[in-house]
């Protein structure tokens, strides 16, 4: 048979050589004019984002919010005119155009009022892990059809902040509960509410205890440690990861301090600047979440936690009894209560022998 | 108070207090499939716009994003679809300023093939992965009958394995190395009439698979007046036969006016080169003639810079877009829709692909146990017949084996018979000899009588 003829099959034209080869340029050709064209494609879309607050009443989840994106995002309650307190968890999502030198971002937050309020909060981390599988499962319906959309709207959430009251002493069993749940399914920040009760000595050694708490319990956080790409992401992440969580107090309104207007609260013994690094972390939080990791966050959710989510959905619905072919390839799951995700699915990788022939339909 | 669903009708107008409250009950299960009503979504698109009262710092957003796109990586697909000889390699060298590969391909080969390449490329700090897909021997043959299905199936076949890639479980999408052919430059030969039979249903059959840019090739072969009754007549009978070519895109003010003015030019008349040659006193790409130099990247003389321009400079990234959203989305659609799967089923419920690949796979599943029971059925008949056979042989077999025994037992008998016999002659005759030998010692001693003797007992 001549060997120059060769009919090209599916496999064997696919242009991925292995080998490919680095060409010297002899120019300029103009290949990251590209990078402006991104750029511009960007912009006319837009950005999405959405955040979830999770953390009890009182512990200034709106006006963190509010001081955030430096907008009236919720009124912040006061106590008299409070409403009477929720009976069961609830959520509440809000969703805003900010504009910011052509940027536009829709900007999405997800508060939950009532969560940890109650005398027996057992399982009250339930409804929020079914609202994040919820826009999980959304975003998969919409990902699965024929006709899809040129641009799936994203309502995933990309960040949860979760306020840790200061006790100064450690992690309360709740926190740990839903710190454990949450981890597997959403990127998790927790951040030391009202941190303005606590010396800075206090401060340091609270954070510490916390660290030690989430390595024995073998949560992670964002930035994941198992997530660096390389030597640039591991330098940087370790050291926002030596500050987690982050000591924050929340402001919205302004005062006067050396005759610069700024946002703080005002106490009889001074007031506490909320940008001011040497009295709270606050710009730590505003630059990780958004000013350096905003697009690491989407990625994240993107990529991992997303399809996660979709491998174990797509597997549970295949109720067929599992053939002689069926290898458990994943490694031994860390030490989780049952129902780690709310799926009842489970929580270890199973892969069929013959998976990669499920889809020659 | 918390169970209580309240939403409040939203106006299309941004700057309307249009706040969306969604309260959610506490849910018992834990992930709910639930389809948003298209009404609910509409709802939900309608946000209100607000103003910052300070500098947050999310204008930084473009930035992250061209950053993490600089650390994966670029990826395009170029496919060069033009008679041999014709100049495709040569212009790819000239566009990417690179000597790609060198040698000529020959003129004879019997089918049309494709040649995919992949080289990457650095420009500061952009990395590009690019493969340039050559055709071998297009419009060789004699018979040109075939001549575009390679090309068309190859594009398939991209498509196919990013299908597939997408519909794994367990997918990895974002290192995944994206062979979809992003644009097709289709080289006409400078003839000056009109485009070729062959061209045409190439282009036909490929415009609605991948963004099309015609070039005229060798422009350098026709003159000034010549090229712009070329260019009109070409586009007027793409036009007229319903070939969709590549449109720059118009819709963003900052190149909408450069684009739209190349729109106009296409087809390019391209002439490639990586010769130098030395014009005035510089070194400039071009082609020496004994009258004249074409020079590469003259505007005058040719539309190379254009291509490029176009090519690279400014769409590069829309032509990935369409791509992806168009022409990609129309392969999966048709084949999904070929395999047997809806959108919406039959009383307009809609239907999600994976209750149908559930029921397909049910259905594939039920097949295939009824094969196996059939194989097993079948099986199982033969060996029993099998069995029967063998059986029946054996008991022949024995049935000889005992008639065999009983010959040997009769013949047995029989010569013990013979044998018994055979002794009592033995011993009646040792007997006579014993009796006659005391009758010949008896006449040894008394000879006369025993002769006497003898003759008495002979009487």
């Amino acid at each position: 048979m001549d060997p120059l003829r060769q009919s090209p099959s599916p496999s064997s034209s696919r242009a991925s050589s292995p080998r490919t080869l680095s060409c010297e340029r002899l120019g300029y050709v103009g290949i990251e004019a590209v990078l402006d064209q991104l750029k511009i494609k960007a912009m006319k879309m837009g950005f999405e984002f959405n955040i979830m607050v999770v953390g009890q009443s009182g512990l200034g989840k709106s006006t963190m919010v509010n001081t955030l994106f430096k907008s009236k995002i919720w009124k912040s309650t006061m106590p008299g005119l409070r409403v009477p307190m929720p009976q069961t968890l609830q959520l509440h999502s809000v969703t805003h155009v900010i504009e910011e030198n052509g940027v536009k971002l829709k900007l999405t937050v997800t508060d939950t009022p009532g969560f940890g309020d109650q005398i027996n909060n057992d399982k009250c981390w339930d409804p929020i892990l079914g609202y994040i599988n919820e826009q999980y499962e959304r975003y998969l319906q919409e990902e699965i059809l024929i006709t899809r959309q040129r641009h799936i709207p994203d309502t995933r959430v990309h960040c949860c902040i979760y306020f840790v009251p200061p006790t100064g002493h450690c992690l309360r069993p709740l926190d740990l509960e839903f710190l454990q749940r949450l981890c597997r399914a959403v990127n998790v920040v927790p951040v030391i509410a009202r941190a303005d009760s606590l010396t800075i000595e206090e401060r340091e050694a609270f954070r510490h205890r916390i660290q030690d708490d989430l390595k024995t319990h073998s949560i992670e956080v964002y930035p994941q440690k198992s997530f660096d790409e390389d030597v640039n992401d591991k330098i940087l992440n370790s050291k926002i990861r030596e500050r987690i969580p982050f000591a924050v107090v929340g402001a919205d309104r302004e005062h006067m301090v050396n005759g610069r207007c700024v946002l703080g609260r005002k106490t009889k013994w001074g007031i506490i600047e909320v940008e001011n690094m040497a009295h709270c972390e606050f710009p730590l939080l505003r630059d990780l979440l958004i000013r350096s990791h905003l697009q690491d966050l989407k990625d994240i959710t993107h990529n991992v936690h997303y399809e996660n989510y979709r491998i174990i959905r797509l597997k549970e619905s295949h109720a067929l009894p599992q053939g002689p072919g069926w290898v458990n390839l994943a490694p031994a799951p860390p030490p989780a209560p049952t129902g780690t995700r709310a799926s009842p699915g489970p929580a270890k990788m199973c892969r069929w022998a013959e998976d990669n022939s499920d889809e020659d339909f | 108070h918390g169970t209580d669903l309240c939403r409040h009708p939203s106006s299309k107008k941004t700057l309307c207090r249009s706040q969306l409250f969604q309260s959610h009950i506490t849910t018992k299960t834990a992930h709910t499939s639930s389809q948003v009503s298209d009404h609910e979504q509409k709802q939900k698109d309608s946000p209100r716009s607000l103003t910052m009262s300070g500098h947050v710092g999310f204008e930084s957003l473009p930035d992250q994003l061209v950053n993490r796109s600089i650390q994966q990586g670029f990826c395009f697909n170029i496919l060069c679809v033009g008679e041999t000889g014709i100049g495709k390699s040569t212009l790819i060298d000239t566009l990417f300023n690179t000597n790609f590969e060198d040698h000529e391909s020959s003129h004879f080969y019997p089918h049309v093939r494709l040649k995919a390449q992949t080289y990457e490329l650095q420009e500061s700090n952009v990395r590009l992965k690019l493969t340039i897909v050559n055709t071998v021997g297009f419009g060789d043959q004699i018979n040109k009958e075939e001549s575009y299905q390679p090309i068309v199936d190859y594009i398939d076949a991209q498509f196919e394995a990013y299908l597939q890639e997408e519909l794994k479980i367990k997918r990895s999408l974002f290192n995944y190395h994206d062979s979809r052919v992003h644009v097709c430059l289709y080289f006409i030969s400078p003839t000056g009439h009109s485009l070729k039979t062959l061209d045409l249903l190439t282009m036909k059959s490929l415009d609605s698979k991948v963004n099309i840019i015609p070039v005229i090739a060798k422009a350098d072969a026709i003159s000034k007046t010549e090229l712009q009754k070329f260019k009109i007549k070409l586009m007027s009978e793409l036009v007229s036969n319903g070939v969709q070519i590549y449109q720059f895109p118009t819709d963003d003010e900052t190149i909408a006016k450069i684009n739209a003015s190349m729109n106009g030019h296409l087809p390019f008349a391209v002439v490639g080169s990586m010769d130098e040659v030395k014009v005035g006193n510089k070194m400039v790409k071009a082609r020496q003639y004994p009258w004249g130099v074409v020079q590469v990247e003259n505007e005058n003389h040719c539309d190379f810079v254009k291509l490029r321009e176009m090519l690279i400079c400014t769409n590069m990234e829309d032509l990935r877009d369409q791509t992806h959203t168009r022409h990609y989305e129309l392969y999966r659609r048709r084949k999904l829709e070929e395999m047997g799967f809806m959108d919406v089923g039959p009383e307009n419920q809609p239907l999600s692909l994976q209750e149908t690949y559930e029921a397909k796979r049910h259905e594939f599943y039920g097949e295939r146990q009824r094969k196996e029971e059939e194989m097993k059925q079948l099986f199982v008949q033969r060996v029993k017949e099998k069995e029967a056979i063998l059986k029946e042989a054996e008991r022949e077999l024995q049935a000889k084996f005992e008639h065999l025994k009983r010959v040997h037992q009769e013949e047995k008998l029989r010569l013990e018979e013979k044998r018994r016999l055979l002794e009592e002659e033995i011993m009646a005759f040792s007997k006579k000899k014993a009796t006659s030998e005391i009758y010949q010692n008896q006449t040894f001693m008394t000879p006369g009588s025993n002769l006497r003797k003898d003759k008495d007992r002979k009487k």
